[in-house]
């Protein structure tokens, strides 16, 4: 029967069937953070259950470190040291692969993954953090988990999982200059909803994603789960393959010809079948940008926020009400020129060296706007030291932003730093959910090109080319 | 674990869509390395009129009498999105609650429902008009009783009948523990895993 690369994949995985629909799914990579994974490793020590493959499984700090120059184990949170001391101690202890604070290969975990070669093609992977579907961009079988579950593949290395609905997001068209991916995704999860994907594994395919280089298919199934899916998957292509050549933990010489042979056989059957198709014509879409406290409350730039009285639905009506008046915006009101107090470069889903030399493109020569605060923070070290080498953070500098040490930063305040109350910040990020970036901060999620052309401009502003020409 | 089966209490009305996991426990209320002491910082953003100070918002439903002894919430589409945080699911717990009624749910966090013992039941939008309906008539005696042996909600006189993964049902029921069920499986995941590095030896 034909199959989806989702489907080979988890049958080359599936070590029994379980019944009612659960397969026993054998687990090759894991990845860990001092948030989530600090708790899983203590939880089992304490339940004196030993990790059983400790060689594969992976571990660096990234949520609650600051961000700062100088920073070390202590934290802006006042508990903060305690989970990064605790992931360490116990990485030490377990064996496990451990990327430390102040070593070249930390960083945000799902900017670290594909960078060291962890996350490969055909492989199961996962980690208890939800962007973990970002991996798919590599043709990685890749979802976030909890704790619980992470326990039980940290110790068993398997999961007993139920097989998700299949859905296939085609993607086609040139998109207009300054169109990214995050666009994209943002214009796809406005339209079909935050759980408009609930149930499903996504394959995102057509000759937009074909053209697309990995980083920005990695922003793309980075928010995969904000679309409610459980992933989404890229079939690997000639991208894939030079990408991962030559990575710290990606196949060695002697095993890589065999490994990009494999590789090439990871597609969906022509004459497979998709529980769900959705098509996109990417050459339609502008530079989009969220109004509200939902990734689904996105919109082009150019349009207007929509009116409530057209939403039937008294739920989803309540709630575009509560986003409007949490936002201090109005409906039927334009958002571009809305005037910002922060901009925000950063997170797992837009702080990989592409997205920092875009939004560098735009700063070159500029500065932001009087009285914006605003900062980047790269998605790993070896982003930073890459950054740093081309010159792009005397770019960032210059135009007066602040540039930091890696790791999750503002995406979320763990680490105790935030933005202000009633602030409102563009950002690269994934979540504009109420209090996300700080208290009462009002959060607008949108592409590094408009976060650049914004902070410039201290409004809410498209890139340069998605302007009218007058 | 410990087994679930019957839920009897007072079922709160929360009907709010695309309740995330930040605003079920926010990233500043996470403040150790432990499953404990979550249930203080439970909807803290909404829960509180000053957050530092814990001064109560008398608005928000779960501050209200009875619901204040709420043992179910009665929700909306997808809740549970977002962050992967079991957190929410223990602070959920630590508060008291012991079931979610809603229509769809954040698929990590219907995951971490089930390895808690944590009931996540799916009913259409009309069911759960209906158990809003009779729960607000009266909702110290209009309790709501959920019966996860026979998969029947029970409310005045009428029931109303949901489905739930057998698997799940039987983890629940038993309170099984689901690492040591697999560990029994181990000769087969030992025999997998040496085929599967002999197929993928870069691995």
């Amino acid at each position: 029967m034909a199959k989806t690369l989702f489907d080979k994949i988890w049958d080359q995985h599936t070590i029994c069937d379980l019944g009612d629909g659960n397969d026993l799914i054998y687990i090759d990579r894991i990845f860990l953070h001092e948030r989530t994974g600090s708790i899983a490793l203590r939880s089992l020590d304490e339940r004196e259950i030993p990790v059983r493959n400790p060689e594969q499984i992976f571990a660096t700090i990234d949520h609650i470190v600051d961000t700062l120059p100088g920073r070390g184990d202590e934290t802006m949170m006042p508990s903060g040291s305690q989970f990064i001391q605790s992931l360490r101690e116990s990485a030490i202890r377990e064996k496990i692969n451990f990327f430390d604070l102040n070593t070249s290969r930390q960083g945000i975990v799902h900017v670290v993954s594909p960078e060291q070669g962890i996350a490969l093609p055909g492989i199961t992977y996962i980690c208890p953090d939800s962007h973990t579907c970002s991996l798919g961009a590599l043709g990685t079988l890749a979802w976030g988990v909890g704790s619980s579950e992470c326990e039980h593949a940290l110790a068993t290395n398997t999961l007993v999982k139920k097989r998700p609905k299949s859905m296939q997001v085609s993607i086609n068209g040139v998109p207009k200059d300054g169109v990214t991916a995050k666009d994209i995704i943002l214009h796809l999860i406005s339209k079909y909803g935050a759980n408009g994907a609930n149930g499903h594994a996504i394959e995102f395919r057509g000759e937009t994603i074909d053209r697309m280089n990995i980083e920005s298919r990695l922003t793309l199934c980075n928010m995969a789960v904000e679309f409610g899916a459980m992933t989404g998957i890229i079939c690997p292509d000639e991208k894939t393959i030079d990408y991962i050549s030559g990575r710290s933990f990606s196949p060695k010489k002697d095993q890589q010809k065999l490994a990009e042979e494999s590789w090439s056989q990871l597609k969906s059957d022509d004459n497979a079948v998709f529980s769900k198709i959705i098509e996109v014509d990417a050459s339609e879409l502008g530079a989009y940008v969220t109004w509200g406290t939902s990734p689904e409350h996105a919109i082009d730039i150019q349009d207007k926020i929509p009116t409530t009285e057209s939403i039937k639905n008294q739920a989803k009506n309540a709630s575009v009400k509560k986003a409007l008046d949490y936002m201090g915006l109005n409906e039927n009101e334009k958002i571009k020129g809305t005037k910002i107090d922060a901009a925000f470069i950063g997170s797992c889903t837009n702080s990989r060296l592409s997205d920092l030399r875009i939004a560098a493109t735009v700063l070159k020569g500029k500065k932001v706007a009087s009285g914006i605060k605003a900062i980047c923070v790269p998605g790993s070290s070896k982003v930073k030291k890459d950054a740093e080498s081309e010159g792009i953070d005397q770019i960032f500098k210059s135009a007066g932003f602040e540039w930091r040490e890696s790791g999750c930063s503002m995406c979320f305040f763990a680490g105790g730093e935030s933005f202000g109350e009633n602030e409102r910040v563009i950002s690269t990020t994934n979540r504009n959910f109420e209090n996300r970036q700080g208290k009462k901060t009002r959060t607008h999620l949108a592409s590094p090109a408009t976060v650049a052309a914004s902070a410039i401009k201290g409004k809410i502003t498209p890139p340069d080319q998605l302007e009218p020409q007058s | 674990m410990n087994p679930v089966s019957m839920i009897l209490g007072v079922a709160a009305p929360f009907l709010r869509i695309n309740v995330d996991t930040d605003a079920i426990i926010p990233s500043h209320e996470m403040k150790a390395v432990s499953k404990k002491g979550l249930s203080e910082g439970l909807f803290s953003e909404w829960r509180y009129d000053s957050v530092s100070e814990r001064k109560p918002n008398d608005d928000f439903v779960l501050n209200q009498n009875p619901y204040n002894q709420s043992v179910i919430l009665l929700t909306g589409d997808n809740f549970g999105c977002g962050s992967s945080r079991e957190h929410a699911v223990w602070a959920l717990q630590e508060w008291g609650i012991r079931a979610i009624i809603g229509t769809s749910y954040g698929s990590i966090f219907y995951s971490n429902c089930i390895r808690n013992g944590l009931l996540p039941i799916s009913l259409s939008p009309v069911d759960i008009e209906t158990l809003v309906g009779f729960v607000e008539k009266d909702p110290q005696k209009n309790l709501i009783m959920i019966n996860l042996e026979t998969l029947k909600i029970n409310y005045g006189s009428s029931e109303i009948a949901f489905d739930f993964d057998k698997k799940h049902r039987t983890l629940l029921l038993e309170g099984l523990d689901e690492i040591q069920q697999t560990q029994k499986l181990n000769s087969e995941i030992s025999s997998f895993e040496e085929k599967h590095r002999k197929l993928n030896p870069w691995l």
